[in-house]
């Protein structure tokens, strides 16, 4: 897991589904979208749900396309931001 | 995302992760809190400032409970029930302080002004 997608950099959300307590959308996994920017480090709520000591890891608004998430949007090029955690997502 | 990638996700999203589906209009109205409602968001609010638990604590628990529980309790009558899950599992109370607390509290009456007609009460006796 690289330490800082810098902000343009074409990202991949993990498809993955294990259960837990977890902030990353279902329905954005599996889905590529840039980095619009870095939000800086935040305690990991995969932990913190736990009340465990949680790591803190950088947070990434990721901006995607709304045809790249949905098939026959009205307005393609019309995008969506969400906010998620790096050892959620993988270069693209 | 297509129809099948659609299937697949509803066959492995949990059953809050309802992000991204259809949804009817958005409701408006104003909602009107009850005072213990209110109780409830601050003594939330006052464990996250005292570091007993985080947001994230309070919303595993709600995930936990089920749809059902989304569709049978109201908003903060989850809250309290994730409330008290999260102060049970950090300590902050037993099992038994908290059974000993509400059989006090429900001698008191079950409204507000026979709660304060019990304490005037106490008072005057004393």
């Amino acid at each position: 897991m690289p330490d800082t997608f810098a902000p343009g950099t074409r990202v991949t959300v993990r498809s993955a589904f294990p259960p837990g307590h977890i902030r990353t959308p279902a329905y954005l996994r599996g889905a590529t979208g840039e980095v619009e920017r870095v939000l800086g480090p935040f305690g990991n709520p995969e932990r913190l749900a736990y009340n465990l000591p949680a790591e803190k890891l950088p947070l990434y608004r990721v901006r995607f396309r709304l045809g790249d998430l949905f098939d026959g949007a009205d307005r393609p090029d019309d995008t969506l931001e969400a906010e998620i955690f790096a050892h959620w997502l993988e270069p693209a | 995302m297509t129809a099948s990638d659609w299937h697949d996700l509803a066959q492995n999203r949990r059953w809050h992760d309802m992000g991204g589906g259809t949804a009817g209009p958005v409701p408006d109205d104003e909602h009107d809190f009850a005072l213990w409602e209110k109780r409830v968001d601050a003594l939330v609010i006052l464990c996250g400032l005292k570091g007993i638990f985080t947001v994230d604590g309070l919303r595993r628990v709600l995930e936990d409970m089920g749809e059902a529980a989304f569709e049978d309790l109201t908003y903060y009558d989850r809250w309290v029930a994730s409330l008290n899950q999260n102060l049970l599992e950090t300590g902050t109370y037993s099992v038994a302080e908290l059974g000993a607390k509400m059989e006090e509290v429900a001698a008191r009456g079950t409204t507000y002004g026979e709660a304060a007609a019990t304490q005037d009460g106490e008072t005057a006796n004393a």
